[in-house]
């Protein structure tokens, strides 16, 4: 606690105004830049009068198009904040050898792994497939929205409540150093006394627990409100890997939320859990964090391998091949995926027999996966392949993956990685699989529902030329970085006493320069297309889509289906466009609409004060909002007016303004 | 050193580092077998099927053959299944709690040969090194003579390190309270990096320290020297050197309190403290809860640690 008056230290904990880092440059800098940013974009938004409509219109929205969208803009604001950690990291290393400190001491240094990485997975990949399945996997299965349409934006805000905080302890205390798993005996407070590991715990508690509820929701939803006749097996396949994504955080995310919980007893109370006296076990950390770790990079690579298969397909125009054998493959993926976790940590000194073991089912992974590689390959058999941006990035992942997959399973070979084990060469692996499978994926997403979502294409050039920097730029980052592997480079350095391994890092550096061209072009296309949107405009069905929310208006009305489509056959569009669906024009009902609600967003922020005040000791002002996070949420319960009705007149005039366009552009579906 | 790329993990200069290696490189070349021919068929099946080629087949409505669908599953499956035997093979004979039984390409050992004995203890962030046979200790330098197998036992005062020498074997974990086994040789005389290969903290990235590789008479020399130039590694010493420290120069220490290493072990390097050995003892007449808190192995369930303090308390 800081020396003062007692009366502070009560109503501030340990907060004081040496807790901003007002001595680095660098902060500072990077405070005025958010600042002058963030006063530009409020004062915009004010200057247009646009808050009543990003306030009626998204904040407090339930629809989960809407929130798909606000998940993809937060996900894309964290990939650069994420990637400006990358820069100032490649830029560290490619600097400081020998006598050359570099810019960044290891205090520093450690800071930005720990919130490169966590960033990366928590709030750019995670956020990244929440808005995909928000978005699409409802329109996929023929539903007006799913089954909590609520939970679902306190969901969101409760992510966002994540970032909040983690935001926060760049200009208000500092970030926790001990990587993006939280590892004891460095989060302990011994090594971590500061507020850093608590800004990771709580702002990881908040969103973890929005992610729980996202799960539990599109379980539900794709069980009960799915179409008629789409039995389970003519669902797509992007539904079907949202399916097994949302089952695996229902059953993950708890183990990560009890294991954070336990973590900070230990910190708060003085527990023992993860300390090595009094019973307690640093390695007990170790493997409950790799259960939930485990599978929850499956969480993240199932949903784009939904993504691929659905780009594959529609680009051949043709049929998805072995749907049955791609359905087994993604669930047996998500079983497998719970029989790998100590992969991690082969080197602790587990027996020949557990790490054979544990070596084993992480091979068996590598078959489905293979399947799915052959699967999509001979879906493009015998198709006719168009090379459109979205087909491009898909093309990139099934070259870039298939070499990150053979690398991974180099890792699993227990001997191998005894030599490898949080090497470089484990850095290249699982960007190899992270970038190639998910971020491609990501931008392959965008590229293909863009229009479903706006109603105009994104610009080809620029797209091209984004896939063009971000695919050669990948090798040229992390190709160095497996070759420093091999050279017996550790991970998490922030200096090094041998140059000749200089040129590597510079090459990196270089590398992860292209890899930001490719993000300026990326913002470069999307700003071109916005100022060409009407050249761009296109109807419902773009590509010559195959799925259900190809059939509806891009943008699709607020109720995505004025009629629920009935389906018969796996590709349901395609079927009903074969039999010259004729979409109707009258006879409209009354649509069954939920309500906006601001208590999604009074729910996080209460929970975000919360969380603040438990890193600071603010002891008054957690029991204060956790009170009153609860009593706003049981109030919330007994508000009953939920929901109204959109009447016929409505629908019918949405549905003769929509945006349809009855034949797809340059393609014979 | 200094030569422009030197892929260490591709030519080690010890036996288990090089079985390592070897079963790394088999690995890709067993996997070359699928990866390649996939690689290239990406590129050929997308080039050949583009929408613009007229001449090649379409046919929208195929999505199923029995054939390709059965090749599909099998092709991998074979691979994983060759993969997966090695491994097991590899992981059992690569055991690092398992005692060398040569120390080269043919070269059994022989039933008589002593290893060297190093006790590794991983500091807020230098790495202590016990030599139980000569008495001597040294910190941030280790040196082997050739061809001889070496028996490391590990554990940590706080942190959690890996110890890496990779030139001589893979890495194992060092973490407090527990102690975990490593059995190496090195066959080629030299001067090796080591260093820690498991995040510990803000003095982690200067955690290096140097193996020399040196035939038995450069052996003998250097164990002279330490004990020429040394001082006595008590408990004063050890808690001055046990202070937080980055990028710690080499020290040599002529004689060590007998027990230390047990004592670093069992957390009771304090008089007065109560060793976990002790504790656990005391447990197993009442409360079994605590026998978790005793030092012992990484895993418990390891044959060949079945009494894990007690083999600390040999020493
Ligand atoms: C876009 C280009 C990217 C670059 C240039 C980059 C670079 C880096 C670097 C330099 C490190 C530290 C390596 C070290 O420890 O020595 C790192 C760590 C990491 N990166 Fe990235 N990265 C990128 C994208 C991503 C993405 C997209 C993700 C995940 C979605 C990701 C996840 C991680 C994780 C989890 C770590 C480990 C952090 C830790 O050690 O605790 N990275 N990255
Ligand atoms: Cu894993």
């Amino acid at each position: 606690m800081p020396d003062r008056p007692a009366i502070w230290n009560f109503l501030l904990g340990r907060l004081s105004l040496s807790s901003l880092p007002l001595d680095n440059t660098i902060v500072v800098w990077t405070f005025v830049a958010v600042a002058l940013g963030g006063a530009a974009v409020v004062g915009a938004i004010t200057y247009h009068r646009q808050w009543g409509y990003l306030w009626n219109e998204w904040f407090t929205s339930v629809d989960h198009k809407k929130l798909g969208v606000m998940y993809m803009v937060l996900a894309t604001v964290m990939l650069f904040r994420g990637f400006a950690d990358a820069m100032l990291m490649r830029s560290q290393q490619a600097i400081a050898f020998g006598s050359n400190l570099g810019y960044l001491p290891p205090h520093h240094y450690d800071q930005i792994f720990t919130a490169h990485g966590a960033i990366m997975i928590f709030f750019v990949a995670m956020a990244y497939i929440a808005g995909f399945m928000n978005f699409v996997m409802p329109l996929q299965i023929g539903a007006r929205d799913v089954a909590f349409p609520f939970l679902n934006n306190f969901s969101f805000w409760l992510t966002v409540a994540g970032v909040v905080l983690f935001m926060a302890s760049l200009f208000i205390g500092d970030f926790s150093h001990a990587g993006w798993l939280g590892m004891p005996p460095v989060s302990e407070l011994r090594q971590s006394p500061g507020p850093g590991v608590d800004y990771y715990i709580w702002g990881l508690q908040l969103s973890g627990l929005g992610t729980l509820l996202t799960g539990i929701n599109f379980v539900v939803t794709v069980i009960k409100m799915r179409a008629p006749g789409m039995t389970l097996m003519k669902m797509p396949m992007f539904t079907w890997t949202t399916l097994c994504t949302s089952g695996l955080i229902v059953v993950t995310f708890p183990i990560l939320t009890a294991t954070l919980f336990l973590l900070s007893l230990d910190r708060y109370i003085g527990t023992h859990f993860f300390t090595n006296g009094f019973g307690g076990n640093v390695m007990m950390y170790v493997n409950l964090i790799w259960v939930w770790g485990h599978p929850e990079v499956y969480i993240l690579i199932l949903p784009m391998f939904g993504l691929y298969s659905e780009i594959v397909a529609t680009f051949s125009s043709k049929r998805l091949f072995g749907y049955s054998s791609m359905v087994y493959a993604t669930a047996s993926i998500m079983l497998l995926s719970y029989l790998v976790w100590l992969h991690h940590f082969f080197t602790m000194g587990s027996g020949a027999d557990v790490n054979s073991f544990f070596a084993l089912t992480t091979m068996m992974i590598s078959i489905p996966t293979g399947v799915k590689i052959f699967n999509w390959l001979f879906t493009m058999y015998r198709g006719r392949v168009r090379f459109t941006v979205p087909m491009l990035w898909t093309m990139g992942f099934l070259f870039t993956f298939t070499i990150g997959g053979m690398t991974g399973v180099m890792l699993a070979v227990a001997p191998a990685d005894f030599l490898l084990h949080n090497s470089l060469f484990l850095v290249a692996h699982f960007h190899n699989v992270i970038i190639g499978g998910v971020v491609f994926g990501v931008f392959a997403g965008i590229n293909y529902w863009f229009p479903k979502a706006f109603g105009f294409r994104l610009d080809e050039f620029w797209g091209k030329l984004s896939f063009w920097f971000w695919q050669i730029g990948f090798w040229v980052a992390f190709g160095p970085l497996y070759v420093l592997g091999l050279m017996g480079v550790t991970r998490r350095l922030s200096h090094f006493t041998d140059p000749s391994l200089q040129i590597w890092f510079i090459v990196a550096a270089f590398g992860a320069f292209l890899i930001l061209l490719g993000i300026l072009s990326f913002v470069m296309q999307i700003v071109v297309s916005i100022r060409r949107r009407d050249e761009l405009a296109v109807g419902n069905d773009p590509w010559g889509g195959r799925t259900l929310e190809w059939s509806t208006s891009s943008p699709p009305p607020p109720y995505n289906f004025a009629f629920i489509p009935r389906v018969h056959e796996r590709d349901a569009w395609t079927d009903m466009k074969k039999h010259g669906y004729q979409r109707p024009l009258e006879g409209f009902n009354a649509i069954h609409m939920p309500k906006n609600t601001a208590a999604g967003m009074l729910l996080a922020g209460l929970g975000t004060v919360f969380g603040f005040a438990m890193v600071w000791y603010i002891w008054w002002l957690a029991v204060l909002s956790f009170v009153a996070l609860l009593a706003a949420a049981i109030t919330h319960t007994f508000n009953y007016d939920r929901d109204g009705h959109l009447d016929a007149e409505e629908v019918a005039r949405f549905e003769h303004t929509g945006n349809w366009a009855p034949k797809a552009q340059g393609t014979t579906a | 050193m200094l030569s422009g790329c030197d892929l260490v993990l591709l030519h080690p200069a010890g036996d288990v580092a090089r079985q390592e290696s070897d079963l790394m490189i088999a690995s890709v070349i067993l996997m070359s077998l699928i990866i390649v021919p996939v690689l290239i068929a990406i590129g050929v099946i997308a080039w050949r099927y583009r929408s613009t080629n007229k001449h090649a087949d379409y046919d929208p409505e195929w999505d199923h053959s029995s054939k390709f669908e059965l090749m599909v599953w099998a092709a991998p499956l074979l691979i994983i299944i060759v993969l997966g035997a090695m491994t097991w093979i590899g992981t059992h004979q690569l055991d690092p709690y398992r005692a060398l039984t040569r120390t080269g390409a043919g070269q059994p050992l022989a039933a008589t040969t002593q290893p060297l004995e190093v006790e590794v203890v991983s500091l807020d962030w230098k790495w202590l090194f016990f030599y139980p046979q000569y008495g001597i200790a040294t910190v941030n330098q280790l040196a082997a003579p050739l061809d001889t197998p070496i028996h490391f036992k590990l554990t940590s005062t706080e942190t959690m390190n890996a110890f890496f020498v990779p030139s001589l074997s893979g890495m194992i974990y060092s973490m407090p309270g527990m102690q975990t086994v490593l059995n190496a040789v090195i066959n080629k005389p030299g001067d090796f990096d080591g260093f820690s290969s498991n995040y510990s903290g803000e003095g982690f990235t200067d955690m290096r320290f140097r193996f020399l590789g040196m035939s038995q008479r450069d052996f003998s020399r250097w164990v002279a020297k330490v004990r020429a130039s040394g001082g006595n590694l008590d408990t004063r010493t050890f808690n001055q050197l046990n202070q937080p420290s980055r990028a710690e120069p080499v020290h040599y220490y002529a004689r060590f309190d007998a027990d230390l290493y047990h004592r670093i072990l069992n957390r009771c390097v304090d008089p007065g403290q109560l060793c976990m050995d002790a504790m656990m003892t005391m447990g197993a007449h009442g409360d079994h809860a605590m026998r978790d808190g005793a030092a012992g192995d990484a895993m418990p369930s390891h044959p060949s640690m079945t009494a894990p303090a007690r083999d600390a308390a040999t020493h």
